[in-house]
């Protein structure tokens, strides 16, 4: 088949810029659909859906442990954790957490899981060792959001409809602090050198930066897209280059991804990906970044260096959380 | 009762971590409402509500007590059920005496007129959780009073937004003879209009209030609604019942003359809340409503737990109880009010109605939410539902 020879030099062009943004690398994708009750396993080079998981009711926030051997899956709608090998593809167990899990975060050196449950106003502490609840510590109405600092010592969780992020001492399990963000917030994420926590705010529109130390909000991050209601941009999901060069925060049925410059704070650029996009998470190598579409049922690829989705991937029904597997 | 014990550690706690915070904040907010005997369904499968509105305040309080906990604001419901043939202007002056500012208003209307024009409710702000008529929003306003309740004005551009979406633009009105089934048919009239939709027939129920249950009832019923709904023989796509009392507008759907689809007050229904919505999160205040009330939200309690939370959220984001204040701080750009209903909820300052998307029900699941797509609006398309600014005399200032 002839080919114009503009094109063949321009795909020549783009094969060759895939293989140097992208070097080949055995990752693994998980996706938690939270409708179709499932894990999609994807393989990170073919990029293809390998295997679905069938799993307990409503899976949503997962995480895989220190030594990605686990997969964590809040069982939203069965009040517990499940396990999942991520060898042999099976849940092997569960861990209590507390009635409607919803998001989890585990310790930096793998030995605890902390989880929000929204219905009882409690995040709830997890040794993964014993497999048992260690504490339960009183937050805000419906605490969603989970982030826990590099070091390990602070852990942030994020009530939705107190509105607040609460600081917690992870030795101590007491509350040090509290910051009033906006409405209806999400997601805490630390930067890779602890001093900030990005905290979004969905009904709110916005991204609080908070400083670890002073507790003080020294950024509030909004948003706007030429053509779209304010009250469509819904940040969600939040991930920060360790670097902090850049940033990226779902802005939910906007249906784009923002790309923030992590030291001016500004919104550099709106990426548009897939409907409805709750959740982000950025490959080992931080190459790529993918968003979890929550309506188009696909998750998508988004080159970090360049700022373009590269391609969308079929999953199950309603994807939720992602977790990568280097 | 380990619960209770660990929330108020935390709160012990919270509040050592915080520091010698500003003197604590005393916040009362009155629910009124007036015995009333409960209205009954015509479905045996819908449940006689006991005890409507205040379970949502209930609520709503304990979320605000929460989030208080951490910032040092008191907040206490004072619940006041006005007896039958009292006098609410009493009652409410009573309230005032006792340092009541902060009403949640779950009354009739007549009641509501009585305390929006009391001579000392001036220093108030009162929250209408319950009352639909469009004249409160549109020549009747009050600068004290807020609108936590659905007009009749969205519910109807609300559903006829979803008709006209679904290009089932012809419509006929069977409307029961009530003063509100009147407004609501009215309010129908205004959407078509205003959306695109057209009345081709109207017809109105006479009735008097009969029995739910009979030995052979469904013989008559089956009788009688097919020539009830004769008046637009089958040229029509959607019969829109309007029946605000429960007299006949269940019996419509399967009964009618043509084979039509029913809306209105009975079957496809436009509301704030119901238990089948359990989209945004609302799982988590669904769960948390049936634990504390042991039965399901309704749009009282909705409305209610709309109030107190609105009330919650202005004195957390002013750090105080000042009522010019909090109406201050409630009617302008920066509040917002999660409501698990997607979008922030906000007061329209012109006539302090609660912007709100409005569900459509059909009592077994959500079938969509207004408003849809396309219908613009320059503002906020959540401003395409009820009256929009131009359209009414109010001007609150």
């Amino acid at each position: 088949m002839p080919m114009r020879p503009g094109l063949k030099r321009s795909l020549a062009t783009f094969a060759c810029a895939t293989a140097l943004a992208f070097p080949a690398e055995a990752m693994t994708i998980y996706v938690s659909n939270e409708k179709g009750n499932s894990i999609s396993v994807i393989d990170g080079d073919s990029l293809e859906v390998t295997d679905t998981v069938e799993v307990g009711n409503r899976p949503r926030g997962i995480a895989l442990g220190k030594d990605h051997r686990f997969l964590y899956i809040c069982a939203s709608d069965d009040d517990h954790i499940q396990v999942m090998d991520t060898e042999s593809l099976e849940v092997v167990g569960t861990l209590p957490s507390g009635p409607d899990p919803e998001l989890l975060v585990i310790s930096p050196d793998g030995k605890r899981l902390y989880v929000a449950n929204e219905d009882d106003n409690l995040v709830t502490v997890i040794d993964l060792e014993s497999g048992t609840k260690v504490a339960e510590i009183p937050v805000g109405v419906e605490p969603e959001g989970m982030g826990v600092s590099p070091d390990g010592k602070t852990i942030v969780n994020t009530s939705e409809t107190t509105n607040m992020a609460h600081f917690i001492d992870a030795d101590t399990f007491e509350i040090t602090g509290n910051v009033l963000v906006d409405q209806r917030p999400r997601i805490a994420e630390f930067t890779a050198d602890g001093a900030e926590v990005w905290v979004s705010a969905e009904i709110g529109g916005t991204v609080s930066v908070i400083d670890a130390e002073s507790l003080e909000i020294k950024k509030k991050i909004s948003f706007s897209v030429p053509g779209l209601q304010p009250e469509a941009l819904q940040p969600v999901g939040v991930r920060i280059l360790k670097d902090r060069s850049k940033a990226f925060v779902a802005l939910g049925p906007a249906n784009r991804v923002a790309v923030i410059d992590a030291q001016s704070y500004e919104v550099t650029d709106y990426v548009l990906v897939g409907q409805r996009v709750w959740q982000l998470e950025l490959s080992p190598d931080e190459t790529q970044l993918f968003s979890s579409n929550g309506v188009s049922n696909d998750i998508t690829l988004i080159d970090v260096e360049r700022e373009r989705a590269r391609k969308s991937i079929p999953v199950g029904s309603y994807p939720w959380g992602i977790a990568i597997k280097p | 009762m380990l619960k209770r014990l660990l929330t108020t550690a935390g709160f012990i706690l919270a509040s050592l971590a915080m520091g010698p915070a500003a003197a604590a904040i005393d916040l009362p907010i009155v629910f009124l409402t007036r015995a009333e005997e409960p209205r009954l369904p015509l479905s045996f499968v819908d449940p006689v509500v006991e005890d409507p509105g205040v379970w949502g305040a209930r609520l709503a309080i304990k979320d605000n007590q929460t989030t208080g906990g951490f910032l040092g604001h008191n907040y206490e419901l004072v619940e006041v059920v006005v007896p039958a043939g009292a006098d609410i202007a009493a009652v409410f002056a009573e309230q005032i005496a006792a340092g009541g500012r902060l009403f949640i208003a779950d009354l009739a209307r007549d009641d509501l007129l009585v305390i929006a024009q009391h001579p000392e409710a001036a220093n108030t702000l009162i929250f209408n959780g319950r009352v639909a008529d469009d004249d409160l929003r549109r020549t009747t306003c009050f600068p004290q009073v807020f609108h936590t309740a659905l007009s009749r004005a969205m519910r109807a551009d609300a559903l006829v937004q979803f008709l006209v979406w679904k290009k089932w633009t012809e419509l006929f009105i069977l409307a029961g003879s009530t003063e509100g089934d009147q407004a609501y048919a009215e309010a129908i009239r205004r959407a078509a209009r205003k959306f695109g939709a057209e009345i081709v027939a109207e017809d109105s129920y006479a009735y008097s209030p009969i029995a739910r249950r009979t030995d052979s009832g469904h013989i008559q019923v089956q009788s009688q609604m097919p020539l009830a709904t004769q008046a637009a023989d089958d040229d029509y796509d959607v019969l829109i019942a309007i029946d605000e009392n429960e007299i006949f507008g269940e019996y419509l759907p399967f009964n009618s003359y043509a084979a039509r689809p029913v809306a209105g007050t009975h079957g496809l229904v436009p509301m704030s809340w119901h238990r089948v919505q359990e989209q945004w999160g609302s799982t988590q205040i669904q769960r948390r409503f049936t634990e504390v009330a042991g039965r399901w939200m309704e749009e009282r309690d909705y409305a209610a737990w709309l109030g107190v939370r609105a009330l919650g959220e202005a004195v957390t984001r002013t750090n105080g109880g000042d009522v010019v204040a909090l109406r201050a701080y409630l009617r302008s750009a920066d509040f917002a009010l999660g409501g698990f209903k997607g979008v922030g909820l906000s007061f329209r300052p012109w006539n302090q109605q609660m912007r709100q998307p409005v569900l459509l029900v059909n009592k077994r699941v959500l079938v969509s939410v207004s408003p849809q797509a396309g219908f613009l609006h320059q503002r906020t398309p959540l401003d395409s539902l009820g009256f929009d600014e131009p359209e009414t005399d109010c001007a609150l200032q």
